[in-house]
């Protein structure tokens, strides 16, 4: 065991240097200069000493080999540097941004594991039942809309009604302040996005825990089990959710990772402040230090999250770690 | 009708405004159609997301009138005491600044200040950036002979100057800060206008309070402002709707306009004016066949300018036809003198006959050809769109290649491209300044039509330098000829048109030609 941990951990470590190299690459060969957006983006003239300027302050006018050197040597140490675009520390910016991809990433997933379990392992007890068609075509519905137009739809949706019924349209904050400061302010800016985001992650996850469910259902051992006269209850709970859920747990956990840095439309919906907008207006911006760091981020996310299932799925099963 | 409406809620917009005294108090909640800007140093950046944002907390020596915004000659003071005469065959300003103007740290404002400010702008030190220090290249010296006065001498005299003073980007600065670390007004806020730096939230706000000390009597009236960066415009038009926010300072498109009149009725009043932005079409000199004055034309002769902007003010930011002055100007061109330049005639069949016939003189019948440009819908991509067919029907073959602005410019800046949509957006309505932009590339390293006229540059000279405005309007036509009939070197596509959907509660803030003016706030109050 301790042998295939040693393995898997040290596998990161080259995943994340190419990976960093990839980002670094990749971003060198997007046309265009974070200076001509930052001075040019208004359509107002600007001095060309004011671009050069710009060039040696954000460090862009060195060797490309100097940079690469550099930032292979701050990822390093964590350290990526400075945003071109704001100039202040990478850190600050992702850190800025993360409370709430947090919370809305948390809240979503409460809203998704709540809704798919149950009605996923109904829909699998019921199978070919009203409610099993209705629980799938629920479940398609949130795989099949997409989350940017069910939060335009809501923000509408939820603007008319209240229009409707108290006279005054109302929608949630459009800035966040943090739970512990107000949070009914937080909640009401939080719940919309969580709910539009966290219906696609419960369609996904519903439909896991009903193929899952479906598939343990038939196995040997739940047949024993109920010619042993276990009771149905128990038959469900202890032996086949507990099984059926292996997979599903490795779903949510990716799901969850995909969430801190993949709600970019959501945030862009909901005008939340959070890491997947911050990383729409850094590749806009050109900002290389900022994409970089995001990049870095979201990989490094992944792969801990990856490394994470590789050891539950060995300690969970036996012929994992033995082979 | 709709259109009768907008007028009426105008109309009572300015109405209300002038009979009503203002009260004092509340805090005004906007929108910066924007995310984040990147420093919060005025001289440094060009992007209104910095300007809508720190303008409420500096002073400028001269501004646009609050009051008259809409005018393009009618500047005043604000931190000098009076409009200075120019002496010295207009080579010499000076101006008396005002005393007991503190900054919001306590410490006193006065003409070194001013002046440190200005040299920033002016003679930036190596390292220090400064994004319109071309605007300047008239002065010479820049002197504060003691704690009440400062000093402009020019190199030569030119009408260029004062609008340029008036630019609202150039924030004053404490000279003593600035001699410490020239900086740090890029990550710190520290000004004397009518608000007080309270917090900004990294990417999401920021907030002012109300500066007590201002030296404007009575102003501000708004206990403090809170501006929200809301980039998407469905999230402006619905934070609008439910009162998540007063109003946005940049333009929304007439659709939201309509919107958001349709659903709040006389709760929102709408303020419109033109801009001082437009499209302009830049071929490439350099490459064939736009290197031949006959085709450039043609393409120019295709559009029907007049019922073009007349249709498509219904679904985008444009309304008005102009040459390469802003419209409102004195110096602008008249309908008349409009009519009389290629790709203005207002009978088209006409002028496309025109363009089919220079086409095949020049052997460049079916040209087709790659139109760069911008992927922002309002109003590129739609003006863009719009310019295709009307090449079309004179049997040119276009197709737009679409970028994100980096690589746009990016094209721009290396000729990289055949015919390119680009944008002419300018702070202040300073119009010998603003069409400094059509002069060659050598001359202007934003011109990207690379093309080579000694004559127009001799006319741009000669008009920068003239002082009669009788004169230098005689001038400017000369020159628009050259640029747009006798080179026909690039042609400006429609005006935009600024179109604010506000919150009938606020009130005292009147539009301008630009969103970058008349934005300290300091004259806005709320009617609630």
């Amino acid at each position: 065991m301790l042998q295939y941990v040693l393995k898997r951990v040290l596998l990161t470590i080259p995943t994340l240097i190419g990976a960093a190299a990839l980002v670094f690459l990749l971003m060198r060969l997007i046309p265009g200069d974070i200076c001509l957006v930052r001075l040019g983006g208004g359509g107002a003239s600007f001095d060309p000493k004011a671009l050069a300027s710009c060039h040696t302050e954000i460090g862009v006018d060195r060797p490309v080999i100097v940079q690469f050197l550099e930032f292979m040597w701050g990822a390093v140490r964590l350290d990526f540097g400075t945003s071109m675009w704001s100039g202040k520390p990478v850190i600050v910016e992702i850190a800025a941004r993360l409370p709430i991809s947090l919370e809305i990433a948390i809240m979503a997933t409460v809203v998704a594991v709540a809704l798919a379990i149950p009605l996923g392992t109904i829909s699998a007890l019921k199978q070919g039942t009203w409610l099993d068609v209705a629980v799938r075509v629920f479940a398609i519905g949130g795989i099949a809309t997409p989350s940017f137009w069910l939060g335009i739809v809501s923000v509408l949706l939820v603007l008319d009604l209240t229009n409707w019924i108290g006279g005054k349209p109302w929608m949630p904050p459009i800035d966040y302040v943090p739970l512990w400061q107000d949070p009914i302010h937080n909640l009401s800016m939080a719940m919309l996005p969580a709910l539009t985001v966290g219906y696609r992650y419960a369609a996904v996850t519903m439909r896991m825990t009903r193929s899952t469910m479906l598939e343990v259902m038939k196995e040997d051992y739940i047949r024993t089990a109920r010619a042993k006269g276990l009771i149905n209850k128990l038959i469900i709970n202890r032996h086949a959710l507990k099984n059926a859920l292996l997979p599903i747990v490795t779903l949510i956990g990716i799901e969850f990772a995909f969430l801190i840095g993949g709600l970019v439309v959501t945030e862009q919906v909901f005008n939340l402040n959070g890491v997947g907008r911050l990383f729409v207006q850094a590749v806009q911006n050109q900002d290389y230090t900022l994409t970089q760091a995001l990049v870095m981020l979201t990989v490094t996310v992944f792969v801990f999250t990856n490394l994470a299932v590789d050891l539950l799925y060995a300690w969970l099963d036996p012929r994992i770690r033995f082979n | 009708m709709r259109g009768f409406l907008v007028a009426l809620s105008l109309l009572i917009g300015f109405g209300a405004t002038a009979a009503e005294t203002p009260k004092r108090g509340g805090v005004l909640t906007f929108l910066i159609p924007a995310d984040g800007g990147p420093s919060l140093d005025g001289h440094k950046e060009g992007t209104y997301a910095v300007l809508h944002a720190m303008a409420p907390f500096y002073s400028t020596l001269v501004r646009v009138n609050p009051d008259n915004p809409t005018s393009t000659t009618d500047f005043v003071c604000d931190l000098c005491t009076g409009m200075p005469v120019p002496t010295d065959n207009g080579l010499t300003f000076t101006f008396k600044i005002r005393q007991g103007v503190k900054f919001h740290d306590g410490t006193p404002l006065d003409a070194r200040d001013v002046s440190a400010s200005w040299r920033r702008i002016v003679f930036p030190q190596p390292g220090v950036a400064s994004a319109r220090r071309n605007n300047f290249l008239m002065v010479d010296k820049i002197e504060d002979p003691d704690a009440t006065t400062v000093i402009f001498r020019l190199k030569f005299p030119t009408l260029s100057f004062f609008p340029a003073l008036a630019d609202p980007w150039n924030f004053i600065y404490s000279h003593r800060i600035l001699e410490k670390d020239q900086h740090y007004f890029e990550r710190n806020v520290l000004g004397s206008g009518p608000f007080k730096f309270d917090k900004y939230e990294i990417g999401q706000s920021v907030t002012g309070v109300r500066n007590p000390d201002y030296y404007h009597p009575g102003q501000p009236y708004l206990d403090g402002f809170h501006a929200i960066f809301a980039p998407k415009q469905q999230t402006r038009v619905d934070a609008i709707r439910a009162d998540r926010a007063a109003m946005e300072f940049r333009s929304m498109s007439p659709s939201a306009r309509d919107q958001l009149v349709k659903e709040l009725g006389d709760k929102v009043t709408v303020q419109e004016s033109d801009w001082n932005c437009g499209n302009v079409l830049t071929p490439n000199h350099k490459r064939k066949p736009f290197d031949d004055v006959r085709v450039r034309k043609a393409l120019y002769l295709a559009i029907d300018q007049w019922r073009g902007a007349e249709a498509l003010s219904k679904i985008a930011i444009i309304r008005t036809v102009g040459g390469i002055v802003y419209p409102g100007s004195p110096l602008a061109a008249t309908r008349d003198e409009l009519t009389k330049l290629p790709g203005f005639s207002p009978d088209i069949e006409k002028s496309r006959a025109e363009a089919r016939r220079l086409l095949k003189e020049a052997g460049a019948e079916g040209l087709s050809f790659e139109m760069l440009n911008r992927n922002v819908d309002q109003p590129y991509v739609i003006v863009g769109t719009w310019l295709v067919d009307e090449f079309r029907k004179i049997g040119v073959t276009v197709t737009q290649k679409i970028i994100p602005t980096g690589p746009w410019l990016e094209a721009m800046r290396a000729g990289d491209f055949s015919v390119a949509l680009e944008a002419n957006c300018q702070n202040i309505v300073n119009p010998i300044a603003d069409t400094g932009r059509y002069l060659p590339h050598e001359h202007y390293s934003d011109n990207f039509a690379y093309h080579d006229d000694p004559k127009q540059v001799e006319i741009y000279n000669k008009m920068v330098r003239e002082i009669d405005p009788a004169k230098a309007r005689v001038l400017m036509r000369e020159y628009e000829k050259q640029v747009l009939e006798v080179g026909a070197h690039q042609q400006p596509v429609t005006w935009w048109y600024r179109i604010l959907p506000i919150r009938s509660y606020v009130k005292g803030w009147k539009i301008t030609s630009s969103h970058y003016l008349n934005q300290d706030l300091a004259n806005i109050w709320l009617d609630k």
